[in-house]
């Protein structure tokens, strides 16, 4: 059994290790993605093989705050080379923060062929695993994504509104210092991007970063469900939703939740709180 | 409205020469390839948070020591070894500002960020940079409300 399949996950497969990567370098089938908050980091050095998926370039409508439509991401796909039945890898800095943001979006497009390397890129290179600076090319595919579907895995504005008014799960991923608005009160420095600080009403502090250890793999399930069912007593029979800034850690909490505790109904409401926090008359908790 | 220094000045203009995107990151990623980490003398972990840049998802730090004319220079760590755009603006600051006018310093804009990185930053990153420029600029401030000690004045 692996390392991975030994930490009690409910879909263990969504993950994929730093070995098993190496042995897929060069494999046709296999995509694999790097998607990082640092725009310097993929040019630096990065996995051979890799393309760059970034996230304000490659991901975002360039006029709407909204995700790329579905020609936008079928032309994505087939620029990396990828088919419908590639198996795309993706990795990243910073904990694969920005990496399960991208899983995200892939799947909103129905591209359920993903996986996550644990560890991320700091694992990579922290094991001395090669790195170049090659950019690759490969043929152009064809690739026909369906309509994006937001009504599963993404939540809006005016479904969190009903959600908290119905008491129910919500957790807040950021640092504690924004969850209770400390933060916006630093004088001169930069305000989270909305006018007020706090949390939305119910929501239960689960700083993203709990999920992983110091190596930025994840924890074991035991350990997530002390954290996740034991401190912030969620119920994974319950819908979840998770919030962050502009949705990007949440969508780490999203993936932990729903992959490797197997919760059944999570959503990561992107909006989050540079939505909130600027919108005329909705609750606030401090 | 006091000029930006003439070190810093002469980056911007070599940033605004470079003809596209991927220069620019080259130019930044050979930048950060200098990045000296604070010296002992200066501070040796653990740092004080009172030194931690706010907002900054790299854990960068910064500190300022007076020089004889009174000017600064600044010094920096950055935690995240994978905080190549946190280092490459950490030696920006500290070859463009240490020793320049502390009133030329205290007055920058942030929105040199963009100057030297694009519009294409994502907010968490293009505020953890900001960040660090506004810790830069409040050093020079307080360093203008302090008188320079006499012996530091040559």
């Amino acid at each position: 059994m692996s390392d991975i399949e030994s930490r009690g996950y409910a879909k263990p497969e969504v993950l994929v290790s730093t070995d098993w990567v190496a042995e897929h370098l060069t494999d046709p089938g296999v995509r694999i993605i790097e998607s990082n908050e640092d725009p310097l980091l993929y040019p630096s050095g990065h996995i051979p093989g890799a393309v760059e998926v970034d996230w304000t370039r490659d991901l975002n409508d360039p006029l709407r705050r909204d995700y790329l439509d579905r020609e936008g991401f079928s032309s994505l796909m087939r620029r990396i080379g990828a088919t419908p039945d590639t198996l795309l890898v993706l990795y990243g800095d910073k904990n694969n923060w920005w990496a399960t943001y991208a899983f995200w979006v892939f799947q909103l497009f129905g591209h359920t062929n993903a996986k996550v390397m644990d560890g991320g890129r700091a694992k990579w290179i922290k094991e001395e695993r090669p790195v170049t600076r090659e950019v690759p090319s490969y043929p152009a595919t064809e690739y026909a994504a369906p309509p994006r579907d937001d009504s599963k895995i993404r939540a809006f504005r005016d479904r969190v509104l009903d959600h908290v008014e119905k008491k129910g799960q919500l957790v807040d991923v950021r640092s504690p210092q924004e969850y209770t608005g400390e933060r916006m009160h630093m004088p001169d420095y930069p305000n989270e991007g909305a006018l007020r600080g706090g949390h939305i009403p119910g929501a239960k502090s689960v700083p993203w970063g709990r999920a992983v250890k110091e190596d930025g793999t994840f924890k074991p399930a035991d350990e997530l469900k002390a954290i996740y069912e034991g401190e912030a007593s969620l119920k994974g029979s319950d819908e979840v939703i998770a919030y962050c800034r502009i949705g990007e850690r949440s969508s780490l909490t999203w993936f932990v939740l729903t992959y490797l505790l197997g919760y059944p109904d999570v959503r990561n409401y992107d909006g989050s709180w540079t939505e909130w926090g600027n919108l005329v008359g909705v609750p606030i908790e401090k | 409205m006091p000029e930006i220094p003439a070190q810093l000045a002469e980056t911007l203009d070599l940033l605004r020469f470079l003809p596209d995107r991927a220069d620019r990151i080259q130019f930044l990623i050979d930048v950060a390839d200098r990045f000296e980490d604070v010296p002992p003398r200066i501070a040796v972990r653990p740092f004080s948070c009172d030194n931690r840049v706010p907002a900054c998802e790299s854990e960068a730090y910064v500190w300022a020591e007076r020089r004889p004319d009174g000017t600064l220079d600044y010094h920096f760590a950055v935690e995240n070894p994978q905080g190549v755009s946190a280092k490459s603006l950490a030696v920006i600051l500290r070859e463009g500002l240490s020793g320049a006018p502390l009133d030329q310093v205290a007055a920058l804009s942030t929105d040199l960020v963009y100057d030297i990185y694009g519009n294409e930053l994502s907010m968490g990153k293009s505020m953890g940079l900001m960040a660090m420029l506004t810790m830069v600029r409040n050093l020079a401030r307080q360093a203008l409300a302090e008188p320079v000690p006499a012996a530091a004045v040559s």
